[in-house]
Formats: C-alpha cells, sequence, structure tokens
C-alpha cells in the first residue's frame, strides 16, 4: 500500500523509471511527490520510462498527462519514454491520445530531447 | 452475446473491493491471456479493458466480483471476463457508453474505451446492479 515511484536526479533532471506494476494510490502520490521534488530540486526537466510498464490505462494516461502540465508550470518539461508499441496501439484505441505530452523512444533520445528543449526558446519545440 | 459463461471452462473469480485487488483482477486476466495464447497487442488490449472495468466496479459499483475463463467458439480460442458488482446500476447506458461522459471528474473513456479494446461487449445494468462482460478472440 505505502509503496512509492523512486524518483531519481540526475543533475537538473529527475528521472522517474516505473518498474512495478502500478496501483492507484502508487500513481498518485507520484504526482504528489514529483511536483514536490521539482520545486524543491528546480529540476528544469523530468523524464518518466515507461518501458516496465505493459499496461497503461486511462488512469495512468491521466496522470501523466497531468504531470506534463503541472511539471510545466514549474518550470520542467516532461518526456515520456520507453512506450510499448503494443501499449501505444492500446492508448489511442482507448481515445487517449496523451495530447501535450511530450514522448521519446529510449531514455537516451529523451535525454537528449530535454537538452535541446533547454537550448531553444523556452516556448518553442 | 452468447452466454460463454455457461459453456466455457469453469471460470477464475476474484472478489474486488479495493485497488490493490484491481491490479490483482489485471493480473488474473493477464495469465488467462497468456495462457490462451493471445497476441501480444491482444493481450495488452485485453488487460487494459479489464483495467478500465474493474477499477469502474470499484469505483462506481462499490466493489464486486471479477470471473474469467478461456472460452472456444468455433475453432477460435478467447478469454472471457465478467465484472459484477451490486451497485446503484447505470441510468442510461447509452450516455455512460459516449465518449468523455463521467458522472465523476474521470475522464469518461473506461467504457466506451474498453468496448473498442475487446470484439464482444455486453452490459447489464439495473437498480441491482451492473454486469460487463467481454470476449477477446485470438487469432
Ligand atoms: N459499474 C458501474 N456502476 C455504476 N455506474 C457505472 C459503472 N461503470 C460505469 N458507470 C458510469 O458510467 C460512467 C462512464 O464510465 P467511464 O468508465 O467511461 O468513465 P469514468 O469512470 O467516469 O472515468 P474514467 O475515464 O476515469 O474511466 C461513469 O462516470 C459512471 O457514471
Ligand atoms: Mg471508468
Amino acid at each position: 500500500m505505502t509503496d512509492r515511484v523512486p524518483i531519481l536526479r540526475i543533475g537538473d533532471v529527475l528521472l522517474v523509471s516505473i518498474q512495478v506494476e502500478l496501483e492507484d494510490q502508487m500513481v498518485m502520490d507520484l504526482q504528489d511527490d514529483l511536483s514536490q521534488r521539482i520545486v524543491d530540486t528546480g529540476a528544469r526537466g523530468v523524464v518518466i520510462d515507461i518501458s516496465g510498464l505493459d499496461v497503461v490505462d486511462s488512469f495512468v494516461g491521466r496522470m501523466l498527462a497531468t504531470n506534463a502540465a503541472i511539471s510545466r508550470m514549474l518550470g520542467a518539461e516532461t518526456i515520456v519514454v520507453g512506450m510499448r508499441p503494443a501499449v501505444a496501439m492500446t492508448l489511442v484505441e482507448l481515445g487517449l491520445s496523451l495530447k501535450g505530452v511530450r514522448t521519446a523512444l529510449n531514455l537516451e533520445r529523451g535525454l537528449k530531447l530535454l537538452r535541446r528543449l533547454a537550448a531553444g526558446p523556452a516556448d518553442r519545440a | 452475446m452468447r452466454d460463454y459463461a455457461a459453456t466455457g471452462a469453469p471460470p477464475e473469480s476474484l472478489s474486488v473491493g479495493n485497488s490493490s485487488d484491481v491490479v490483482m483482477a489485471r493480473q488474473l486476466v493477464r495469465t488467462l491471456a497468456q495462457r490462451t495464447g493471445l497476441s501480444l497487442v491482444h493481450q495488452t488490449k485485453l488487460v487494459t479493458a479489464a483495467s478500465e472495468l474493474g477499477r469502474n466496479m470499484l469505483i462506481h459499483g462499490g466493489g464486486g466480483i471479477v470471473r474469467a475463463a478461456t472460452v472456444d467458439d468455433a475453432g477460435r480460442t478467447g478469454v472471457y471476463v465478467e465484472f459484477e458488482d451490486r451497485g446503484p446500476g447505470i441510468a442510461d447506458i447509452e450516455l455512460a457508453l459516449t465518449d468523455g461522459w463521467t458522472s465523476g471528474d474521470g475522464m469518461g473513456l473506461g467504457l466506451s474505451g474498453a468496448r473498442r479494446l475487446v470484439d464482444e461487449f455486453g452490459i447489464e445494468s439495473g437498480p441491482d446492479g451492473t454486469t460487463v462482460r467481454i470476449v477477446k478472440w485470438g487469432r
């Protein structure tokens, strides 16, 4: 019940690697923890690695979208990385396009994208 | 929808009363889907639908029972899952199945999305509760 998803700090990036099956409470805790950590650390970027998730339902999908929106307001860009192809196909059919959530194929590309975003004007992709 | 509950193998069942039970229900359906030999994409769609329906059963129906079984029909094999609760029921099923409609603060995608993700979808609802039945077929 009290399991929490760990948040690692690497420079000014927070890395969240979801390696366990998510229960709804963990999803909500992650949202709280992450916004707090952004404020505490002044992180400019967040990478959420979901390669460990074989299922992303509307609850988790909404968390990813909400997280991206909250983080942006706190000055950090969020990149979701590692989505499995079957998960992407399922999300689209579910009707969850995750608009407003930046994605990258893997961690390396996600970090690269963050660096590029940090270098460019704040308001463009 | 055929009465798969009556024809298939005896179902495995699980009672859902809290959110960790929803995780268990997901695992039950996943294991069955793997054992039945559904493709990875079909497994993912089925388990996602089960997650939506299990959560609905918990949040809107106050909990209930999930039953899952392998079923056969005309040479194909699939997975049947049933979600039965004794909650307040759904007053307007058509409305509830509309993309984006929610009576709470959800996204209103669970029910309509789950229907899209499976091959067969049946729903019965009244003041004594709601039962949703789904089937995902293998090739
Ligand atoms: N088992 C149930 N018992 C009673 N009402 C239900 C049940 N399942 C669904 N509903 C009703 O149907 C509506 C639509 O369900 P749906 O799953 O699409 O959306 P939601 O649960 O509100 O949001 P979410 O997108 O987070 O799933 C619900 O808001 C609820 O009013
Ligand atoms: Mg729902």
